[in-house]
């Protein structure tokens, strides 16, 4: 018994020690990530962003070189701080504080000193930087806008957050990447691929060799120049046009879908998200939470459409042989649809009236009549609205288009399931739901999809899914922008229904915006808004929507423009696509007044009662805003004085 | 019969395990040693190559020799050590170095296996019965007399190697309750650290009374139990005592590492966290050598010497580390089979003695290193850098080969 003792202790000892050392190496892994974390240090390469070109091959965004002054607190060697403070131009405090900062992050680590110096801030302080013991430069490369326009569109970069760190493994924390805009949708064609470089650290976080001699190395990859189908003209033009102005322009080439002109306002030049002032100026523009800048409302903004919806009713009415060119309806002002209900018309002629005329009239009672018709159809009204609800969603309203930018809404055209939620007893009908024949109702729509609805009905009867990329290099572009979308509509019924768009300018409510040589089809709108003032359900000034496409025959544009609060379709909407549309198709502006006019609207007045600005400044809009109201009544009389002449 | 080649009758098993750990202990230190720009491996393969000519002398001298001076042997390295107290060099706070000009030597790392001759020799010249109490105080004074010296060092890790005497003893006669004792012992200071102390009097108290009862009536001593309660509760409380007010913060924190009541892995915890990183980062089949990554980075401190089974677990896995404890354990298990062979009771004590210091400089050390024991500056036999621990380990080997080659002459 005595003799086992030493040999089992020793039998026990070693195994314990190896059931410790198995936990440490093979069960518990965490010391694996500790190890690298302690001993490795990863350094990347990042490559260039790839630039930004608009259709025409104009440089939209490109790179900038940009300088970090980086400090190592403990190589410091007799600073000649009077003249290191001059070439940098800082005060002698702010050297001092930046480096007891520097201490107090890590004496032997570098730190940055000063971030983001642009080339000439930097010129001077380079040729004398070897004067300097423990500074040292970092070059990094950040975007530099070629222009002042077009920030919805090209997004911004920024730091990848936590979140997207932990989803995408790609990024690191501190690194940069595209959001919103082009710059979030062709994210990874832009930034190329980073370069990593692995060293071995010692415990001092020093760097004392490249690990496994490079054998994990890569090299970084370019990021690729891309082409937009953007055209810097109009899209300058209509940003221009939308200034003190809110809402939305969006432009597309019928033939292809290409998106000519995407405007949002208020915007911003997106030159002041990039340098030192970056995150200051992105705070504001985050938090005006009124007239919400970050906001694209070209593509988010819902809205019911109003009278260009019109359109679709018409159509589905010719396709579903409800009626026919010739069929006319009677307007008395209005249409009464059940007792005691009303519906309002404006168009301002009494007795029957064809296509045409309810057309460019804009007639309510006209397309009330078309639509009833088209529910009474078939038996049960709930297949009668699918029917019809199917036509219009072919023009791609009511979903998802599918386009490359990384936001969007889907709108809403509703189908029998939503009457089903709503009217959980049945007992609806063609009345029930007149409303959607004129484009209020249920039904929503975002501008561009709007424009691609004109765009679809320039094509008389087929679309391409908007998108914004025109070429990257060395790749095409994706195959389900070059793949037609046909709509549920006969060819055959979109003349009649393209007529009376012309005429719009001709005899009806766009007459006053005539191009002179440009065939013109249009349709003006109105959406009726509420918001909540104090609290209080107000109704506001309508919204002033126009579409249109043109010329007439072989369609080179179609645009949706939509003005928050801008009244009539006519005084705001449709100025603005006239003026887009010339300067598209002649690249000149022949009518210096009207443009003049619009530049000078400025809505910020009726903005201010929304709410988010100062009393002081509210004051200040109110003023202008009445000037500017007395301008435009002015503008009219003018008009309707000539309208009468003729 | 002197006439005898060296190397007749050695024990081949025990000097191949050596050349193999002295060797990866070399490649450990090798590798562990590239991140500073001292030197330190090629001083170790002076020492190695200086350990061969010493090899040969000890193999050369007679085996009886021992025997014959180890009162004296033992006198001597006692007095090394009193020495240390006029002549010694401070290093790191610790006087435990004679120095030579830039060579220094520790005196501590001989008087293992000097009390190991004395031990044997007491224990084999008289015909004495360690079941006789005055008997026990002898030996236990042989035992007691170099960690009296060793603890003003203070070098609490080389004296408390000395504990593992009581087990040679115990072989040789000691009775038990030593054992149960030193057993109890450390049971109660680990639970005490644990637990609160009212918890540990309360299972004590629990334990007593139900051996109490248990045991037979004839057993039973009311009185025996009563005191071995006062004593248990007075070394518990004593030990809180010691544990809170006597001990410094960092004794206690060593401690508190262990019990993962201490989270500070930039301060105390350091050593300890490194530590298990490095041999935790290893996996199955380690880095592979000179790639660790940790010991490249020089995270570990005293990688080269007192951790230098980091080295191992990082760079060669827990393979690396099966091999090198395996190595370890059949060594010591060899030395216990072979002095179960004695004819001499001399050389058997002395065998034991020999498997027992190194079995608990190893078993200590990398204890401490993957963090279950508290951090004490104890080498890993053969494998830490230094020239007076191998040196020190050669001899208290070499010396019992030399006497397990004798055996055979002594018929």
């Amino acid at each position: 018994m005595r003799k086992v003792l030493l040999p089992a202790l020793i039998i026990i000892g070693a195994s314990l020690l190896i059931i410790r050392v198995f936990y440490l190496q093979i069960i518990d892994d965490s010391f694996k990530l500790k190890s690298e974390n302690n001993a490795i240090k990863i350094k990347y390469d990042y490559p260039e962003r790839g630039y930004i070109y608009d259709r025409n091959g104009v440089l939209l965004v490109a790179n900038q070189p940009s300088y970090d002054i980086m400090v190592i607190p403990r190589e410091l060697n007799n600073t000649d701080t009077l003249e290191f403070c001059k070439l940098l131009n800082i005060t002698k405090d702010d050297f001092i504080k930046k480096i007891e900062k520097a201490k107090v992050y890590s004496p032997r680590l570098p730190s940055v000193f000063l971030a983001q110096l642009n080339k000439n801030e930097f010129a001077a302080f380079q040729e004398k930087i070897r004067k300097f013991e423990g500074f040292y430069f970092q070059k990094r490369s950040l975007r530099d806008y070629e222009v002042d326009y077009g920030a919805n569109i090209f997004g911004f970069i920024t730091q990848a957050n936590e979140k997207l760190i932990e989803k995408n493994h790609y990024y690191k924390s501190g690194d940069l990447i595209g959001k919103q805009g082009v710059e979030e949708s062709y994210e990874k064609i832009l930034r190329g691929i980073k370069g990593v470089k692995y060293f071995q650290k010692d415990k001092f976080n020093r760097e004392i060799g490249s690990y496994k001699e490079g054998k994990y190395d890569t090299i970084a990859v370019q990021g690729e120049d891309i082409n937009l189908t953007i055209d810097a003209e109009i899209q300058k033009y209509g940003e221009q046009l939308m200034i003190n102005k809110r809402g939305g322009i969006v432009a597309i080439e019928p033939k292809t879908g290409e998106i000519l002109a995407l405007v949002t306002a208020p915007s911003y030049d997106p030159g002041i998200l990039v340098g030192r002032q970056r995150s200051k100026n992105y705070t504001k523009l985050y938090h005006d939470s009124i007239a919400k800048p970050l906001y694209d409302r070209g593509l988010l903004a819902e809205y019911p459409p109003g009278s260009p919806f019109k359109i679709m009713t018409g159509l589905v009415g010719l396709q579903e042989e409800v009626i026919d060119e010739q069929t006319t309806f009677v307007c008395n002002h209005g249409f009464s649809y059940a007792r005691g209900r009303f519906q309002g018309c404006h168009c301002g002629i009494f007795g029957p009236r064809s296509l045409n005329v309810g057309i460019y009239k804009s007639c309510n009672a006209y397309f009330s009549n078309v639509y009833l018709k088209t529910i009474a159809k078939y038996k049960k009204p709930a297949y009668s609205v699918d029917v019809w609800s199917n036509h219009v969603k072919s023009f791609g309203l009511g979903q998802f288009m599918g386009y490359d930018l990384p936001t969007g809404k889907k709108g809403n055209i509703p189908t029998s399931k939503t009457y089903k939620k709503i009217y959980p007893n049945g007992g609806w009908r063609g009345t029930t739901i007149i409303s959607n024949a004129i484009g209020q109702g249920e039904v929503l729509m975002t501008p561009i999809q709007l424009a691609n609805m004109m765009s679809a009905v320039a094509n008389e009867g087929y679309y391409y899914t908007p998108h914004i990329i025109k070429k990257i290099k060395g790749e095409k572009i994706d195959a389900k922008f070059t793949t037609k979308h046909v709509t549920t509509i006969d060819k055959k019924y979109f003349p009649p229904m393209i007529q009376g768009l012309f005429d719009v300018y001709n005899h009806g409510t766009a007459y006053a915006l005539k191009v002179e040589g440009i065939d013109i089809c249009g349709k003006t709108g109105t959406a009726e808004n509420f918001a909540k003032i104090d609290g209080v359900r107000t109704k506001m000034q309508d919204h002033s929507i126009f579409v249109a496409f043109a010329p007439k025959d072989n369609p080179k544009i179609a645009i949706a423009v939509l003005v928050e609060n801008g009244g009539y379709g006519a005084t705001i909407a449709g100025p603005i696509a006239s003026l887009m549309i010339e300067k598209y198709l002649r690249k000149k502006i022949t009518r210096t007044d009207l443009e003049t006019r619009v530049l000078n609207i400025s809505l910020q007045g009726r903005y201010a009662k929304l709410g988010g600005l100062s009393e002081e400044v509210k004051k200040q809009l109110r003023i202008q805003d009445s000037i500017t109201n007395s301008k435009i009544k002015a503008a009219k009389k003018l008009d309707s004085l000539k309208t009468k002449k003729q | 019969m002197k006439n005898q080649s060296l190397s007749s009758n050695i024990d081949w098993i025990c000097i191949i395990i050596y050349i193999a750990l002295v060797f990866l202990g070399w490649l450990n230190i090798y590798s562990s040693s590239l991140s500073s720009t001292e030197g330190t491996y090629e001083k170790q393969a002076v020492f190695i190559a200086l350990s061969v000519p010493l090899i040969f002398i000890l193999l050369y001298i007679d085996g009886k020799f021992y025997e014959k001076y180890a009162s004296i042997i033992f006198v001597i390295s006692l007095l090394s050590l009193v020495g240390l107290f006029a002549f010694g060099k401070t290093i790191a706070g610790q006087r435990c170095w004679y120095a030579i000009g830039s060579f220094t030597l520790q005196p501590s790392e001989f008087a293992k296996a000097a009390t190991a001759l004395a031990l044997a020799k007491y224990l084999s010249d008289t015909q004495i019965n360690l079941k006789e109490i005055n008997r026990q105080v002898q030996a236990l004074a042989i035992v007691f007399l170099p960690v009296m010296l060793i603890l003003p060092q203070p070098d609490p890790g080389s004296a408390m190697i000395y504990s593992i005497f009581i087990i040679v003893l115990f072989r040789e006669g000691l009775p038990a309750w030593y054992v149960w004792t030193g057993f109890i012992t450390i049971l109660l200071f680990v639970l005490t650290l644990v637990l609160e102390p009212q918890y540990v009097i309360l299972i004590a108290l629990l334990v007593i009374v139900l051996v109490h009862y248990k045991s037979r009536i004839a057993d039973r001593n009311i009185l025996m139990s009563a005191i071995l309660f006062t004593i248990i509760s007075g070394f518990v409380l004593s030990v809180n005592y010691v544990f809170t007010n006597i001990f410094k913060q960092h004794h206690r924190d060593r401690f508190n590492i262990l019990l993962g009541k201490e989270v500070d892995m930039k301060g105390i915890g350091y050593n300890t966290n490194q530590s298990e990183i490095a041999i935790g980062s290893g996996g199955w089949f380690g880095k592979g050598f000179l790639e660790g990554t940790q010991t490249k980075g020089g995270f570990v401190p005293e990688q080269h010497t007192d951790y230098i089974f980091t080295t191992v677990g990082e760079e060669w896995g827990f393979i690396g580390s099966l091999v090198v404890i395996g190595l370890f354990t059949g060594l010591f298990l060899r030395i216990i089979y072979l002095a179960e062979r004695q004819k001499t009771k001399f050389s058997r004590v002395y065998g034991y003695c020999v498997a027992g210091i190194l079995f608990t400089h190893f078993f200590v050390n990398i204890a401490m290193v993957v963090g279950v024991f508290p951090t004490i500056g104890v080498p890993l036999p053969f494998f830490s850098y230094g020239g007076s621990g191998l040196w020190g380990f050669t001899i208290l080997l070499f010396i019992f080969i030399k006497m397990d080659a004798n055996k055979v002459n002594e018929w």
